[in-house]
């Protein structure tokens, strides 16, 4: 008989798995995104760990060798103004970095994917009015927007979070809109419509999954993004409450020694920030480049 | 041997070309080793299966293969130099003015900010060190030899601002602007019309004689191989393994895969009562995966397991036809070669079936907002433009036309994803051409599902087999989860997909496999009308005959309707029952398959059938160019739509006054000005020949 069975034989290997997994195995060819992985796996690790790798409390006054002291072997990277060992509250600071960081950026995904997904889904009006409230949140200088949001509700983490989603979702939106509007005229959409799923269904299950390849890479990139913002909160005073340390404050409350030769106190923290920056980018751009393949 | 001097030897020469491409896994020999001649003015068609390795060919030729691609061992010799041996300055003055190609895609051949004419006159500037002047009147030459209407105009256009058809005839001018001794197209006409396809095939036969090119032409068509070629070479796995004149190739193919790629395409003429599409079973094996021996041995139904099997394949020559060889052991074993023949059954089998769907006055019309700048109103574009047609219970509508005669809009308005602006579509008695598809009833949407067009997006890439068919089982009929589960195993086997398939993803599957999936989520409902939107146009031709046997295989067991839109006459031919020919919007015949497919016929559908490339290079088909293209819908002609393009045209009558509807006593409606007597005279478009 001629039965068709062109489609039924064989059939290829399974050529990789799916997941996490799997997106970890490619991103090993991609030397910038090791580097990247590398360099935010590091400041994770300290993170964690930072009570057990910081020699001393971050808040506690080291009166035995006084404040400003240079690097020596008890204090590697010598004490700040009052007296803290620098090194312990940079170990300290990444806590606080990695953790408000990643949180108003997935905030600001939240928000924005709402948005993003609803103005490319529905177009008209709705499209209209979200993006036209988009543009003029957009159409603010981002800096002005931050030190504003905090001077107005005060300086908090939860304020710093809070600001992060204000300014950055418009952003979000922007994306997953463009890819909203693409993946909506896809087929399988239209096969979702013809089961009678609702407008929800279709938004989160059938096209936010797929336009995931390119919203992972601006997530990653914009945690960064956020990383810098929250050291520049601190660096203008708007940001954490002292005493607790936070790297842009300690940049700002050491910059004046810039000039006193003791470069160490104001370099160390804003190294700490920017590795971790590099990392992100690094990462996103190899996470870009494996996601080109295939 | 190959001379140093052009014109004596052969222009290409293929000596045991080894190429290989260089990624991540590794090393994969694509093209384990192919060999042929070209000598000056011949053609030579590459046919075979999508993977097969033609384009491969057509870029190692031009030295052209990328970063990856390298050849690995033999000889290309382009007018007896070593390809392999040029320097890049050598080769950038080869290629464009010795050596041209076309490509599938005009578009990303034309840079978009250049007008066309302008891009023609580099040709000659570069490569001829033409001046200005020489060059505009070259390009101009060239612009009315490719028969664009006003080259004068069409030298000050936009790529953007050309049809497809037109782009395509522009990239075959450029390409010809230098008198090139050689000519690759990679499949030029696979995204155009039939018409336009046949308009562009009749061009390039025509300046190949008048150039004395010599032509690679690629395609997975062997009806357009038919049409423009004297030799035809069929790939397989990176292997030719045939290689011939076209009469006797096609007269006495020696090779299985010859044979199966001939007997799974329906020959135009044939209908499904008459005989069965064979497909070819399996599939392209992986160039990583190439197997012992023949490498078509798994596929082939003449296999002969000891022999086949152990050891690399020569190549023979058949003997009493020169030039004809063949890759296969069992090829002088083989029996004689019984060209399918055009059989239909012309018995009353579209007997009166209790009507399933009937569309009446159908109108669809898309508002278009006029632009601030140019002034005046607002403006319809009538997609859909006044329409009548029926189905009953478990037959098979086919829908044909080119592109813009409004058949997907057709398809949207049945289905919900678009309303009608005006007229009725009943199904099973329910109106629904005003009901958008959120607020059908769940009967009506298991009643009515679709399989749609494109294999690649047709399911969710992040969703798993087992998922699709699932999800659709619980919408449509509500089952539970674990009742979902078993009924959608049923429905996997019932499309002949193994079980296993549940957890993989779209990306793990071929095209025909992914078609086989859109089909399973369809039935999920047991609907009573299946849409299919050109199912098989994106696949190959053995897949399409496997695809093709499973949806008649479907509808023969639930005597369910099928809507079946395609471009391709053959297909429809072979598999509807009834047929509409639409055209701007309009139906202009409609009638059962064996009264649309011979006359009396609209016109339209007499140049369609002409236009349809036929594999078989003894039968005589007539040929009637269609000039200009389909009228805009936003603005159709007030008389006839199709009368600006007909060659029957009988006067002014046909531009001012609508056709009426000739309808004749089995129901066959034919929209035309020519009375129906007239109609009848005409001669069939295919005259079947003794051979």
């Amino acid at each position: 008989m001629s039965a068709p069975t062109s489609a039924t034989s064989g059939g290829k290997k399974a050529k990789s798995q799916v997941g996490w997994w799997a997106t970890i195995r490619l991103l090993r060819e991609s030397p910038a995104g090791m580097v990247g992985a590398g360099i935010v796996v590091f400041w994770c690790l300290v993170a964690i760990f930072a009570p057990l790798l910081a020699p001393y409390a971050p808040n506690a006054n080291q009166f035995d060798v006084g404040p400003v002291a240079s690097p020596s072997f008890q204090h590697w990277l010598g004490t700040d103004d009052q007296a803290r060992d620098i090194l312990s509250r940079i170990i300290f600071g990444s806590r606080i970095v990695l953790t408000i960081a990643p949180l108003a950026t997935l905030c600001a995904y939240v928000v924005g994917c709402l948005i993003g997904l609803l103005a490319g889904y529905y177009r008209g009006w709705v499209d209209t009015l979200l993006m036209q409230v988009c543009n003029i949140i957009l159409s603010f200088p981002v800096l002005i927007l931050y030190v504003i949001i905090m001077v107005k509700f005060g300086p908090s983490a939860l304020n710093i979070i809070a600001a992060v989603t204000f300014v950055a979702s418009p952003q979000v939106a922007r994306l997953v809109r463009s890819q909203t509007l693409e993946l909506r005229e896809r087929e399988y959409v239209a096969a979702a419509k013809m089961r009678g799923e609702s407008a929800w269904y279709i938004m989160l299950v059938e096209i936010l999954p797929n336009a995931r390849g390119p919203l992972i890479v601006d997530a990653c990139l914009r945690t960064g993004y956020t990383a810098i913002t929250i050291g520049l909160l601190g660096f203008l005073g708007v940001g954490l409450r002292p005493p607790d340390p936070d790297w842009g404050g300690m940049i700002k409350d050491t910059y004046g020694f810039l000039l006193g030769g003791q470069v160490h106190m104001a370099l160390a923290p804003a190294f700490a920030l920017s590795s971790l920056v590099v990392g992100f980018s690094l990462l996103a751009d190899g996470l870009r480049e494996i996601s080109l393949r295939d | 041997m190959a001379d140093a001097t052009p014109g004596n030897g052969p222009v290409l020469e293929l000596d045991g070309a080894r190429i290989s491409y260089f990624t991540r896994a590794g090393e994969i020999n694509v093209i384990p080793g192919v060999s042929f001649r070209l000598n000056q003015g011949e053609a030579i068609g590459l046919v075979g299966e999508s993977g097969c390795g033609k384009s491969t060919v057509a870029f190692a030729i031009a030295r052209y293969l990328g970063g990856a691609g390298r050849l690995m061992g033999g000889r290309i010799l382009f007018e007896g130099q070593d390809m392999a041996r040029m320097s890049e300055s050598e080769l950038r003055r080869i290629r464009g003015s010795k050596l041209a190609m076309v490509y599938q895609d005009p578009m990303s051949s034309l840079n978009p900010v250049m007008p066309v004419g302008r891009q023609l006159m580099e040709v000659s500037i570069i490569h001829q060190g033409a001046g200005e002047a020489e060059a505009r009147r070259r390009a101009l030459q060239l612009l009315d030899e490719v028969k664009l209407p006003e080259p004068e105009r069409m030298f000050e256009r936009y790529p953007h601002q050309l049809s497809g058809g037109q782009q395509q005839r522009v990239v075959i001018a450029m390409a010809l602007m230098a008198e090139p001794s050689l000519l690759i197209m990679d499949e030029p006409t696979t995204g155009l019309d039939v018409t336009v396809e046949a308009a562009v095939l009749d061009l390039v036969r025509e300046l190949r004689r008048k150039h004395n090119s010599a032509i690679v032409f690629i395609s997975h068509n062997l009806g357009t191989v038919v049409r423009i070629c004297d030799r035809i070479g069929v790939m397989y796995g990176g292997e030719l393994v045939e290689e011939g004149a076209i009469t006797e190739v096609f007269r006495n193919p020696r090779h299985p895969y010859t044979r199966g790629l001939l007997e799974c395409i329906p020959v135009l003429g044939s209908d499904k009562r008459a005989q069965p599409l064979v497909p070819i079973p399996g599939q392209v094996p992986s160039a990583l995966l190439r197997p012992v021996g023949c490498i078509f041995a798994p596929r082939c139904r003449h296999e002969d397991e000891t022999r086949c099997r152990s050891g690399k394949v020569a190549t023979a020559g058949v003997s009493g036809e020169d030039g004809h060889r063949v890759q296969c052991l069992r090829a002088a074993e083989l029996a004689p070669w019984q060209r399918p023949h055009a059989v239909a059954t012309t018995a009353a089998a579209t007997a009166k079936a209790e009507p399933m769907l009937e569309v009446l006055n159908l109108k669809k019309y898309y508002r278009q907002s006029a632009s601030i700048f140019a002034g005046g109103g607002d403006y319809d574009v009538k997609a859909i433009n006044d329409i009548s047609m029926s189905a009953g219970r478990g037959m098979t509508l086919a829908i044909v036309g080119e592109s813009g005669c409004g058949k997907s809009t057709l398809a949207k308005v049945l289905t919900g994803l678009e309303t009608a602006t005006d007229g009725t579509v009943v199904l099973e008695g329910a109106e629904i051409g005003g009901v958008r598809v959120e607020n059908r009833p769940r009967a009506m949407k298991r009643k009515l599902q679709m399989v749609f067009q494109n294999p690649e997006s047709t399911l969710n890439p992040s969703h798993s087999v087992g998922y699709a068919i699932e999800r659709s089982l619980r919408r449509l009929k509500g089952l539970t989860s674990r009742q979902a589960r078993e009924e959608s195993r049923r429905l996997m086997e019932i499309v002949k997909l193994p079980v296993d398939f549940v957890t993989r993803k779209p990306r793990q599957l071929s095209g025909g496999q992914k078609q086989r999936v859109a089909i399973a989520r369809a039935l999920a409902g047991d609907p009573d009308l299946l849409i299919a939107d050109e199912p098989v146009s994106a696949l190959d031709v053995s897949v399409q005959a496997s695809i093709i046997n499973l949806l008649m295989e479907i509808q023969a067991a639930r005597q369910a309707t099928l809507l079946f839109i395609s471009h391709d006459l053959s297909v429809v031919r072979y598999l509807a029952d009834w047929v509409a020919v639409m055209y701007l919007g309009k139906v202009v015949e409609f009638g059962s398959v064996d009264e649309v497919f011979a006359p009396p016929f609209h016109p339209y559908t007499e140049a369609l059938l002409s236009a349809v490339p036929i594999p078989d290079p003894d039968r005589q088909q007539k040929r009637i160019v269609l000039e200009g293209a389909m009228p805009s819908s936003a603005n159709p002609p007030r008389g006839c739509p199709f009368a600006s393009r007909c060659a029957r045209k009988i006067g002014t009558v046909c531009e001012t006054t609508p056709p009426p509807e000739i309808v004749t006593s089995g129901g066959h409606r034919i929209a035309c000005h020519i009375a129906l007597d007239d109609l009848r005279k005409i001669e069939p478009i295919i005259s079947p020949t003794a051979h």
